[in-house]
C-alpha cells in the first residue's frame, strides 16, 4: 500500500467536503470523452440494444471511469499538490482526505461493475473491472512513475470505454471494436506529449517520468511523428473494414493528413515560440480529430439506423 | 465522574452541518436513482413476465 506523506498539506477535515467535491473526483471532463466514445461504441456495434438499458450500460461505464479518476487522484495526491495543472484537484487543496476519496472510488468501482454485470451483461461488467484494474493498478500505481512510456500504457485505458460500450451490446470483443481501441490507443500519446512538450517543468518537479522530462525533447518529436504516421491509417480503416461510410473515410483521411502535418511542424521546429505554438497547435488539433472521427461514426451510425 | 456538559465530543459548525445536509441529500438521491433504475430494467427485460411466476 501507498503511504502518503500529508505532513506538508493543508489538513483536510474528514466529513468536511461538499457534493461539489466529490463531484470533482470523478474527473468530469475525462468522464464525458468516455461517455462520448463509449457511446459511438455502443451505437456502431452491430445488433441492438434497448435504449434504457443502453442508458444504464452508458451510466455504468460514466461512473466506472468515475471511480478511477477518484482513486487516481487518491494514489496521486502527492505529486498532484507539486503540478500546477494539478494542484486544485480536491485532495491536495484539502477538501476531501485521501481516505474519503479512496471509500468513494472503491464504493463506485464495485458499484458500476455489479450494475453493468446485473443489468446489461457479465461480459462487458468484467470488461469495465479490468479497465479500472488496468488504469489504476497497472497504469497509476505500477508504470505511471517507472517509465517514459506511462502515457502508452495510460492510452490503452482510456482506449477501452468504446470496446466496453460494444460488449454491452454483443456481449464480446471484435475486429472492428478492437480498431475503436487502436485509434485512441495511437491518437493518445501525441495528444499527451505535446502537452508534455509545454509543460515539461511541471512533470520534472513532481519527479514522473515523462517523455520529455527523461528522453529529451528531440526523442519526444521524433515519437511524436512516428505515432501520428501510425494513428492516420488507423483512423481510416473502420471505413476499410466496412464499418464506417465515404463520409467517414474522405474526412479521416484528411484529419489524418492534417494531424501528421502538425505533428511535423512540431518535428522541425525546436527552439522558442515557434516550438511552443507548433505543440499547442497539435493539442488544441488532437482534440478536435478524435472527436470529430467519432462523431462522424456516431452520425453515420444514426443515419444508417434511421 | 466527568460533568456531562463537558463531554459532548466534536460539535459540528453550522457550515459543516450544511455540507453534511446536501452530502445526505446527494446519497438519497442516488440510492432512489438506483431504485427506480433496477424497477425500470426488470420491466424492460421481464415485461409481462414479471407477473409469470408459481404462486
Amino acid at each position: 500500500m501507498a503511504y502518503i506523506d500529508n505532513s506538508s498539506d493543508v489538513p483536510a477535515l474528514a466529513g468536511g467536503a461538499r457534493v461539489e467535491d466529490y463531484l470533482a473526483l470523478l474527473k468530469p471532463r475525462v468522464m464525458s470523452l468516455v461517455v462520448f466514445t463509449a457511446l459511438v461504441g455502443m451505437l456502431v456495434a452491430p445488433g441492438g440494444i434497448n435504449p434504457f438499458v443502453g442508458l444504464v450500460a452508458i451510466v455504468c461505464i460514466a461512473i466506472g471511469a468515475g471511480a478511477s479518476g477518484a482513486l487516481n487522484m487518491w494514489y496521486d495526491a502527492d505529486i498532484d499538490r507539486i503540478m500546477t495543472r494539478t494542484r486544485k484537484r480536491p485532495i491536495p487543496a484539502g477538501k476531501i482526505t485521501g481516505d474519503e476519496a479512496l471509500a468513494f472510488g472503491i464504493t463506485l468501482a464495485i458499484g458500476s461493475v455489479v450494475t453493468l454485470g446485473l443489468l446489461v451483461n457479465w461480459f462487458a461488467g468484467a470488461f469495465l473491472a479490468f479497465t479500472i484494474f488496468f488504469y489504476v493498478i497497472v497504469y497509476t500505481m505500477w508504470l505511471k512513475r517507472s517509465t517514459p512510456q506511462n502515457i502508452v500504457i495510460g492510452g490503452a485505458a482510456g482506449a477501452f470505454p468504446p470496446m466496453v460500450g460494444w460488449a454491452s451490446v454483443t456481449g464480446s470483443v471484435s475486429l472492428e471494436s478492437f480498431i475503436l481501441f487502436l485509434i485512441i490507443f495511437m491518437w493518445t500519446p501525441p495528444h499527451f506529449w505535446a502537452l508534455a512538450l509545454f509543460k515539461s517543468v511541471d512533470y520534472r518537479a513532481a519527479g514522473v517520468p515523462m517523455l520529455p522530462v527523461v528522453a529529451g525533447e528531440t526523442s519526444t518529436r521524433h515519437h511524436i511523428l512516428v505515432y501520428s504516421l501510425l494513428l492516420a491509417p488507423v483512423g481510416v480503416a473502420p471505413y476499410f473494414l466496412g464499418f464506417a461510410g465515404p463520409v467517414y473515410g474522405a474526412a479521416s483521411a484528411l484529419l489524418g493528413m492534417a494531424f501528421v502535418a502538425l505533428a511535423a511542424d512540431v518535428w522541425r521546429k525546436r527552439e522558442g515560440d515557434a516550438a511552443r505554438f507548433a505543440c499547442i497547435r497539435l493539442f488544441k488539433f488532437s482534440i478536435f480529430y478524435l472527436f470529430l472521427l467519432f462523431a462522424l461514426l456516431l452520425g453515420e451510425s444514426l443515419v444508417a439506423g434511421a | 465522574m466527568m460533568a456531562e456538559e463537558e463531554d459532548r465530543g466534536i460539535t459540528l459548525t453550522d457550515e459543516q452541518k450544511k455540507k453534511r445536509r446536501s452530502r445526505s441529500i446527494a446519497i438519497a438521491v442516488a440510492l432512489g436513482a438506483l431504485v427506480v433504475l433496477f424497477y425500470v430494467v426488470t420491466i424492460v427485460k421481464l415485461g409481462p413476465g414479471v407477473l409469470n411466476r408459481p404462486l
